[in-house]
């Protein structure tokens, strides 16, 4: 097949947003994706809101997910679905297996857009048995709204991220009722409306209260529930292991690109460059999650960016490196601080923080004894964070500390 | 005269590592066998879950049935692994000790190896460990290396076994537990769920339950299985380049201890413990222990810490009263157990196959140019389906299984009856993301094809 200039590895809502601005600019660009189905995520989020931003509408996941591919392609963008890279090698060269075997493709910039998957019972060590029943939300939507079926009735929802309300509401779709939903923390961790939800469908939450054991052979029947008042016993067919969203950045960690420990996505630039100047990255791979909105949003501004290096205007990669240095932070991306950026290079102007757990504190930008930025904060993990990106006038090592109260 | 000719020559009860191998064994004799497994697919009990390692037989008690069965089976898997299809990777094992006592151990386990047969080993200082192993603690005091251990895929062997039996015209019946049985006219009959079997031998493989198996056919049993778990845990595929030995500890009385070694997925594994149970249906994980293990990992491979846990599983040994296997011919007459085969089933399976047909000693004619199946390839070792051609896309990604794959393990005489044996036939879900990617995709395409169905009750019912 013809080659393209950019290929991006993803049909997510940063895939695909940042294929179309760059198609619209004038780049050939393919698109790959194993699935089936381009649109990401959002293909089995089956309810709102989505769209808001980028079509002024408020729209169900699956129907965002249509008009995403429907933009890409009217641009002129090409899509292979079924399309798997098993590699990533320096300067822009993929192995990709399809149905039609192995092939090997280069462009002169790849784009990962990857994504995200959430944690699974096994990576939070969850003990008990392995039986039927056990499923991320992800799983379950794919199940409930992509195939029809209903896997359980009355299971649990571990977590309360956002995501957690959205397993909520695909529940209630599928005409299944959870019997709690199940929070280790004292207190929930996306914003208040979304709890309301479970209060209107009439679920508790337990709030400090582990999954200590799970139950049944073949099938989910009950778990044993570390509560604060000791340990309790629920009967249960099923359980939702929600959120805990980490990128999925397999192929990262296998080729010779950097990956950041904290964020477990790459090392970026300001323009979401990689270490290897061909390859970027823009969406949830490089964080754990966010909005779609906020990924679109990131893809279109990363795509500025790939144009401007495909026209030669991109700095050298050179920059300020960023480093952590309290246990409360998690991850801040970009990794590498511009010192110069150009007009309309697609330069992100703000820094994204996470943390690993509830903090409250001052956090201080500093670089060679001078405090670049100050700001008070008080949240919790998984709640965005940002910080306006500072001026620099050298590449010296930055350093970012929470101060805590 | 009996009073009808029986159906089959011999049942095997059980479907196990080593049910397996005695109905290849058996079938290759020229026995028609028929096979009884309870659950819904094979290989559901003990071999489940154990450290799929193919041991040398170097730390076997000396002159046990159990080394004999260890080395014969250790050469057999090596004479027919490659017709059949099935991996191995010679890493080798160090045998590696962490104090001044566990020094002390060493010459006696070195001299122990060397009157096994296991002649090639070698003494190594903890600088020559960690040249060879460059990722392990320095803590490392000394051992010795077991060139011979390798790593293979423990459900791959056992299915190519039992594959092998079927494609020569052995029987296999699945949901179809053993409840009694009698002998009449030289006749075995028994009376299973599935309905009444005959045969004129009986040779008891039910591994967890093979003292209660003994009883309901023979009405007496002489061990009593008392279950030993084990729980591990699996990394990432990013931490199986830090290592390429198998890591054992020095043993202790009741355990080989616990293992640090890749597996022929590209996984890192580290396991087993040894819990004594009596509950011999449920092999439960727990936080804590699991934390143990990982903590025990990154002391002998720091660079661990912070690796992404994939997996995490239980396995139960059927261990008995006394450590040697629990084999013999004279509780009844053409009954065999072959009972108590603990932790070293999966090297010993094909070594206990033979033995057990030499026991019975027939007239049957030897199949003159037996089928060969071919396994399909999970490892690295030979090429994957997804690097070839028309595989209909992959469906498992983290464990790149394709559609094809799945399809295959889902159709012929050993298709799947359950997402675990699926799951040990293909890989897929076992990879890091667990699921979440291909769950929906694999529940529409095993509905209604899964004797034991992926989903509850209302399996795709509306």
């Amino acid at each position: 097949m013809a080659q393209s200039d950019v290929l991006v590895v993803g049909a997510g809502p940063a895939g695909l947003s940042a294929a179309t601005e760059l198609a619209k600019r004038g780049v050939s660009v393919t698109v790959l994706d194993r699935e089936d189905q381009a649109g990401g995520i959002p293909r089995h989020c089956n309810h709102p809101p989505y769209g808001l931003r980028e079509f002024h509408r408020l729209m169900r996941g699956p129907a965002y997910a249509a008009r995403l591919v429907d933009e890409a392609l009217a641009a002129g963008v090409t899509i292979r679905t079924r399309t798997t890279v098993v590699a990533l090698h320096p300067g822009g060269t993929l192995d990709i297996t399809s149905p039609q075997g192995l092939e090997t493709l280069t462009a002169r910039v790849v784009l990962l857009a990857t994504g995200v998957r959430e944690t699974s019972r096994a990576a939070r060590l969850i003990g008990g048995e392995k039986p039927g029943g056990v499923m991320s939300t992800g799983a379950l939507q794919g199940i409930v709204h992509l195939n029809g079926q209903r896997p359980f009735q009355r299971p649990v929802i571990l977590g309360t991220e956002l995501v957690a309300f959205s397993a909520l509401l695909t529940c209630r779709h599928a005409g299944i009722t959870p019997v709690a939903m199940i929070e280790p923390a004292t207190r929930i961790t996306a914003y208040s409306p979304a709890a309301m939800l479970a209060g209107v469908l009439g679920v508790p939450i337990l709030r400090g209260t582990a999954i200590d054991a799970i139950h049944g052979r073949t099938r989910v029947e009950g778990v044993r529930l570390n509560r604060p008042e000791g340990p309790e016993e629920m009967a249960t067919d099923g359980v939702i292991v929600s959120g805990g969203f980490r990128p999925d950045a397999a192929l990262l960690r296998a080729s010779h690109l950097e990956v950041d420990p904290g964020s477990g996505g790459p090392v970026i630039d300001a323009w979401g460059r990689l270490s290897d100047p061909s390859y970027f990255a823009a969406g949830n791979l490089l964080r754990g999650v966010e909005t779609a909105g906020w990924c679109w949003a990131e893809g279109r501004r990363v795509a500025r960016a790939i144009a401007a290096s495909l026209q030669g205007r991109l700095p050298a990669p050179t920059a300020a490196r960023l480093r952590l240095t309290s246990d409360a932070l998690r991850l801040a991306v970009p990794q590498m601080l511009p010192i110069d950026t150009p007009p309309d290079s697609g330069a992100a102007t703000r820094l994204q923080l996470r943390l690993n757990r509830p903090a409250k504190g001052r956090l201080r930008l500093m670089q060679e004894g001078q405090c670049l930025l100050t700001r008070r904060i008080e949240s919790l993990p998984e709640r965005r964070i940002t910080l306006p990106l500072p001026a620099l006038r050298s590449t010296s090592d930055i350093t970012l500390t929470l101060e805590e109260r | 005269m009996p009073d009808s000719l029986p159906s089959h020559d011999v049942a095997v009860i059980g479907a196990g590592v080593v049910g397996a191998a005695l109905a290849r064994a058996f079938t290759l004799a020229g026995a028609k066998v028929v096979v009884l497994e309870k659950a819904a697919d094979v290989l559901d009990g003990a071999s489940k879950g154990n450290s799929a390692i193919l041991h040398t037989g170097f730390d076997a008690p000396e002159g046990s049935v159990e080394l004999a069965c260890i080395r014969d089976g250790y050469a057999l898997y090596h004479e027919i692994r490659e017709r059949l299809g099935l991996p191995v990777i010679r890493s080798g094992a160090m045998v590696l000790a962490w104090s001044e006592a566990e020094v002390a151990e060493l010459p006696r386990l070195m001299a122990q190896a060397v009157a096994n047969g296991v002649t090639d080993v070698e003494t190594l200082t903890g600088a020559e460990a960690l040249a060879l192993e460059p990722r392990l603690s320095p803590r490392v005091q000394a051992g010795f290396r077991v060139p011979g251990e390798h790593l293979i895929d423990p459900w791959s062997a056992a299915h190519g076994y039992l594959l092998q039996a079927l494609e020569n015209g052995a029987t296999l019946m699945r949901q179809a537990e053993v409840l009694a049985g009698r002998r009449a006219g030289g006749v075995w009959h028994l009376a299973t769920t599935a309905g009444a079997v005959q045969a004129r031998l009986v040779i008891n493989a039910a591994g967890l339950w093979g003292d209660e198996v003994d009883r309901r056919v023979t009405g007496e049993t002489w061990f009593t299985i008392k279950p030993r778990k084990g729980q591990f845990v699996v990394y990432d595929k990013t931490a199986a380049s830090l290592l390429g030995h198998i890591i054992l500890p020095v043993p202790t009385k009741t355990t080989k201890g616990i293992v640090v070694c890749r597996t022929v997925y590209g996984n890192l594994l580290v396991g087993p413990t040894a819990e004594e149970q009596d509950d011999r249906e449920h092999a439960t994980v727990d936080r804590p222990t699991l934390q143990a293990l990982m903590r025990r990992g990154e002391e002998i491979l720091p660079a661990l810490s912070g690796q992404e846990v994939t997996a995490v599983y239980a396995g139960l040994r059927p261990a008995t009263e006394e450590k040697e296997y629990r084999i013999r011919t004279d509780l009844a007459e053409d009954y065999i157990c072959v009972g108590g085969i603990r932790s070293t089933g999966l090297s010993a399976a094909l070594g206990i196959a033979a033995h057990v047909v030499r026991l019975t000693a027939r007239d049957w004619v030897p199949l003159a140019d037996p089928v060969w199946p071919v396994m399909p390839s999970l490892t690295d070792c030979a090429p994957r389906d997804w690097q070839k051609p028309g595989h209909d896309g992959i469906l498992c990604h983290c464990e790149l299984v394709t559609k094809r794959e799945v399809e295959a393990a889902l159709t012929g005489p050993l298709a799947a009856g359950s997402l675990g044996g699926l799951k040990r036939r293909t890989r897929v879900t076992m990879g890091r993301c667990q699921g979440f990617y291909c769950s929906a995709a694999l529940a529409k395409l095993t509905e209604g094809r899964l004797a034991q169905p992926m989903l509850g009750g209302s399996d795709g019912a509306e």
